[in-house]
């Protein structure tokens, strides 16, 4: 197990964000949470990342540095910081030494196909570079769970297919377990063995679909039978969950 | 050619206003002591140019001081600040109340406690404080800035406090330090001129001196070339800052 959410609720006053829910990741499993805004899946991430605590209910996970990542919406990277060290971050907080973390960071880089960036600020990246650099710095301490809290929701639809790709790539050298937050249902279905749909406000489990395909997906998935029926079910569960 | 009648229109809105002040001066006899004419202005300009300079020199490099003991201070308040939201509570109501006190009222104090032997000690002394305030409050603003989600970031790999405020807090606050630096540096040459007609004495030295002299004599036109010089030191030290500011915050974002 790589982390789990017990019937955990967040109250954020008189108002209930989430819950009660609950979520049992197994290593290297890919889960997609799908739910409109304001269905809580940005609380369930930040549970899962121990930056926020339920008010009722357990949250089990991994407590170590650096065995659980975050990429935001945004790519979130310093501004005043080379793409090398925003990379290097997380391993210079850490502890090591300089020439460690550069040599892993640069690594990290080359991975996200970065390599040549390294000098760059974000200011001289495109929306995508950034993204893949916040990607870079997220897998740069070898994580066992990987929390994308919409990653692509700023990017086009090439450069996100393209990122989508890159985490797949990534994914299977080290098999973290990824927990993917999206509103869009064809992404979650691309990119999770599991969906899970959501209702709004509190959030709370509507559905669970399993995606019987391999990962990284093969040639062609986004036009098998299997997608569109899976994208078509999701869908009808999304729209079932928003209705109520 | 646009952008030549822009830079064009003010030099020539200004020449024809000094047009008409010399003509006007000169066709209504108005007496030299009470409206000198540009020309007299540029004549005493002149005449006093090296006396004026090392006036402006003096009063330039008190204000200079005065920046570098402000930043200073400014900046080990804030980092300390940065440190412990404790300290800010303690800080911040002395801070406004120093920055709402009128320099001019504290200026005597400050003059007893620098001695009359070393008048420019006051003079940077009471600029000090009249910067300190937008670099303390610029630093102050700039640590809290840093992208709520970097915050999390560095929660999420259990960064120390020593480490988030100098890998995230105190590099996010570069653009507002700039800033504040570039307002204090303004506020310090009015600052040290105010304190120089406080302190009241010839000590220091400076532009202010030269005006209390010069008006104390009548000689109205020399006040005016002191004005002037007062003038074009605020204008150059704006455009320096100005230009230090647009600089360093070209290397901090990386264009």
């Amino acid at each position: 197990m790589a982390a789990r959410l017990d019937q955990v609720e967040v109250d954020y006053g008189a108002r209930r964000a989430l819950g009660p829910f609950s979520l049992t990741l197994q290593p290297g499993e890919i889960v997609a949470l799908v739910g409109p805004s304001g269905c809580g899946k940005s609380t369930a991430m930040r549970l899962l990342a121990g930056l926020e605590e339920p008010t009722r209910g357990k949250v089990q996970r991994l407590a170590g540095r650096g065995e659980t990542s975050v990429v935001f919406q945004a790519p979130t990277l310093a501004p005043w910081a080379s793409a090398l060290d925003n990379v290097a971050l997380p391993l210079r907080l850490e502890g090591r030494p300089r020439e460690e973390a550069e040599a892993r960071a640069r690594a990290a880089l080359a991975g996200v196909r970065l390599q040549g960036s390294e000098a760059a600020k974000p200011a001289q990246l495109s929306g995508g570079m950034a993204m893949r650099a916040s990607l870079a710095r997220a897998l740069v301490t070898n994580p066992k769970l990987l929390l994308l809290d919409e990653p692509f929701a700023a990017l086009d639809e090439i450069t996100r297919r393209d990122l989508s790709l890159d985490i797949h790539r990534l994914w299977a050298a080290e098999r973290p377990a990824i927990v993917f937050v999206t509103h869009n249902v064809e992404e979650a279905v691309f990119m999770a063995s599991r969906v899970l749909v959501m209702t709004p406000g509190p959030g709370r489990l509507k559905s669970e679909t399993q995606v019987e395909a391999p990962l990284p997906r093969p040639e062609g998935f986004r036009t098998s039978s299997l997608f569109r029926a899976l994208v078509e079910q999701v869908s009808a569960a999304l729209a079932e969950a928003m209705a109520a | 050619m646009k952008r030549a009648l822009d830079l064009l229109a003010p030099v020539l809105f200004v020449a024809v206003l000094l047009l008409a002040w010399e003509v006007a001066v000169r066709a209504l006899k108005v007496p030299t002591y009470l409206l000198p004419a540009p020309s007299q202005v540029f004549a005493a300009l002149l005449q006093n140019a090296p006396l004026l300079a090392a006036s402006a020199w003096n009063t330039l490099s008190m204000a200079l001081w005065a920046l570098v003991i402000a930043s200073a201070c400014a900046i080990a308040i804030a980092l300390a600040i940065g440190l412990s939201p404790l300290a800010e509570s303690a800080v911040r109501p002395l801070a406004v109340a120093l920055q709402v006190t009128p320099i001019v009222a504290i200026a005597p104090l400050v003059n007893i406690w620098a001695g009359l032997d070393h008048p420019e000690r006051a003079v940077v002394g009471l600029a000090a404080v009249v910067a300190f305030f937008p670099i303390f409050s610029g630093a102050i603003t700039g640590l809290r800035s840093a992208d709520r989600d970097l915050e999390r970031l560095f929660d999420l790999y259990g960064a120390s406090r020593i480490q988030r405020l100098l890998k995230l807090r105190l590099p996010a606050a570069v653009p507002f330090l700039l800033e504040g630096h570039k307002v204090a540096a303004g506020l310090a040459v009015i600052g040290a001129v105010v304190a120089e007609f406080v302190s009241g004495s010839g000590g220091s030295q400076g532009l202010a001196w030269r005006l209390l002299e010069a008006a104390n004599r009548l000689q109205t036109a020399k006040m005016f070339a002191a004005l002037l010089v007062l003038g074009l030191m605020g204008v150059l030290a704006h455009a320096a800052f100005q230009m230090l500011e647009s600089w360093a915050l070209k290397r901090w974002r990386g264009r």
